[in-house]
């Protein structure tokens, strides 16, 4: 299989089962979370806060008084390399082109020189937040194979996009296969890992903040 | 060029009007493709002018003659041109006088020689002898017959170097390449659906100047001209990389000039030197006249997803996937889900209350 033949089948097949595999996952942790369901709640709420879940999804994203200061390395690193991405995946005009095969939209993406600042600030946002949970004793006590295998999964079409839009190697065909692949990945784990959190979260975080306000703890 | 043999490339070119300005004009082009420095122009000419007029035998079988076309008549005859004529091109079946026995006589005369470079177009159909023959000699009979005895085997245009178009699927002929079936000597490739004119002289040429082949890449295709891509050396480059892209072929962003990658362009994917030398002496190239690379010097172009869709997007419609995933998603889930329930409604069922008694009761 030559390199174009592996990029043909990434573009049709592959993702096409990745895609079949990572929505498959995601439908079905969703019916698991929510057919676990809730005892009713019989005591009044303590408190009427309408949309405290709301603010919590939200609020949730901000860092909590003195934590910034606290943990820089954890909140910036995780910020930049957070938007890093959005910007890497949702404004590089062939990710927009991408959807839009997919969706039948799209919109319109940025010039590649600010792409490639987003990629590499999340690049080198990554590389620091590793060296910190690998560093700090209790982050790393803490920290599980499933931490380490995130972590993998979200560099590796990190360096690949950053090494084929490039030309880190001579061949550009195969460095763009396995990008798409990369991804690929990634959408397969996605939905069986920590990575379900870019769905998850914001079930987990409405949940919190609901329960928290019926209880008098209102964001 | 007074002093040279008449059977020498230069006594040739002198005889067919061709200029030692324009000469060295070729020489030098050739010195900047292959990255020499400009002591070597005296060099290639000298022995260029020198070099016997080698024996070019050309095989053509399951193919348009667009290559020949291309080599022939793509423009007026220019040093290049010249170059091709002057080899002693004894076999070409298209260009040939004789025909019939006479012409496979030639061809059995050129082998006799030896010492012959052996020239291919078109692919080799292995499902069914009878499918293409020349003087009722299956393709690759004549293929492996003519090869035993060749100094070298340049495979000319995707047809010859990958199957090319007859090889599109389902492939009907069992079309193969030249170099799945030559494994016992090099074989260049020279891919293009047609290849550039330029490419194919400047691969001969290096042979007469260097007596060897030029460096390979790993699709076989001479580095020189196939070692970047189309992308990388358009002049349209930094219109992508400023965001700015033809949406159609008649809106304003095409009359610009801007990037064509929306519009299917596969120059990033494509290695060829169409972005540099051109085509028709150097007028233009598919880019520069509105239309996208379609990738024609890449194994099984013709099989790598839609012509006119961008290069990132899906080459194949995903909503059967989709459809199957969400209904084996609900359905799985759906099921997963009431197996929970029942369980939970179980476990009430079966819960014991513990009373204070309970807990004081002593065992």
């Amino acid at each position: 299989m030559s390199a174009l033949e592996l990029l043909t089948w990434a573009r049709g097949s592959g993702l096409a089962l990745a895609l079949g595999l990572c929505l498959f996952g995601i439908i079905l942790r969703l019916f698991e979370i929510l057919s676990l369901g809730r005892k009713t709640d019989l005591a009044p709420a303590r408190t009427v806060t309408p949309g405290s879940g709301w603010r919590t999804l939200l609020s949730r994203s901000l860092p909590p008084p003195g934590m910034l200061s606290r943990a820089p390395l954890t909140y910036v690193g995780g910020y930049v390399f957070h938007i890093g991405i959005a910007i890497a995946v949702f404004f590089f005009v062939p990710h927009i082109e991408l959807i839009r095969g997919l969706l039948g939209f799209g919109w319109r993406g940025l010039p590649n020189l600010f792409v490639d600042i987003a990629s590499i600030a999340a690049i080198l946002a990554m590389l620091a937040v590793l060296a910190g949970r690998l560093t700090d004793p209790v982050k790393r006590f803490l920290s599980g194979k499933g931490d380490w295998l995130a972590w993998g999964l979200t560099f590796l079409p990190l360096a690949t996009g950053y090494a084929a839009f490039h030309h880190l190697a001579e061949n550009y065909t195969l460095l763009l296969a396995l990008h798409i692949l990369s991804v690929e990945l990634l959408l397969v784990v996605l939905p069986f890992s920590k990575l379900f959190h870019v769905v998850g979260l914001f079930l987990a975080r409405w949940y919190n903040g609901e329960i928290a306000g019926r209880k008098g703890v209102a964001s | 060029m007074e002093s040279q043999s008449k059977n020498a490339v230069g006594a040739a070119l002198e005889a067919a009007g061709v200029s030692r300005r324009e000469f060295l004009g070729f020489c030098a082009t050739l010195a900047a493709a292959y990255s020499l420095p400009g002591t070597a122009v005296d060099a290639i000419a000298a022995a260029l002018e020198k070099a016997p007029r080698a024996s070019v035998i050309w095989l053509s079988f399951q193919e348009c003659t667009g290559c020949t076309e291309s080599l022939t008549r793509s423009h007026s005859p220019t040093v290049e041109g010249l170059i091709l004529e002057q080899v002693s091109l004894d076999y070409h079946h298209t260009l040939q006088a004789a025909s019939g026995e006479a012409a496979e006589h030639a061809r059995e005369e050129a082998m006799r020689a030896g010492s012959y470079l052996l020239v291919v177009d078109g692919s080799v159909p292995l499902g069914n002898p009878g499918f293409s023959t020349i003087a009722g000699v299956s393709n690759v009979d004549m293929l492996m017959e003519t090869a035993k005895d060749a100094a070298a085997v340049i495979a000319v245009g995707t047809c010859a170097a990958y199957g090319g178009l007859p090889a599109a699927l389902p492939n009907p002929t069992g079309a193969v390449s030249v170099s799945h079936l030559i494994k016992d000597k090099p074989v260049i490739n020279v891919p293009g659906c047609p290849p550039i004119p330029v490419v194919i002289t400047g691969v001969l040429a290096h042979f007469l100047t260097f007596g060897t082949l030029p460096e390979l890449d790993h699709l076989g295709r001479p580095k020189v001209f196939y070692g970047e891509s189309i992308h990388d050396r358009c002049y349209r480059r930094p219109f992508y990389d400023q965001g700015k892209f033809a949406e159609t072929f008649d809106d304003e962003g095409a009359r610009k000039g801007w990037c064509l990658y929306k519009l299917g362009c596969k120059g990033p994917v494509t290695y060829n030197a169409c972005a540099t030398t051109k085509w028709n002496d150097g007028v233009s190239f598919p880019i520069q006249s509105g239309h996208g690379c379609l990738g024609c010097s890449e194994p099984g172009f013709w099989d790598q997803g839609p012509f006119y869709k961008a290069l990132s997007m899906p080459t194949a419609s995903m909503q059967k996937a989709v459809g199957a995933a969400v209904g084996a998603g609900v359905a799985i889930g759906a099921a997963m889900a009431i197996r929970n329930k029942a369980a939970m409604t179980a476990a009430k069922a079966a819960h014991e209350p513990v009373r204070v008694e309970d807990l004081e009761r002593k065992s």
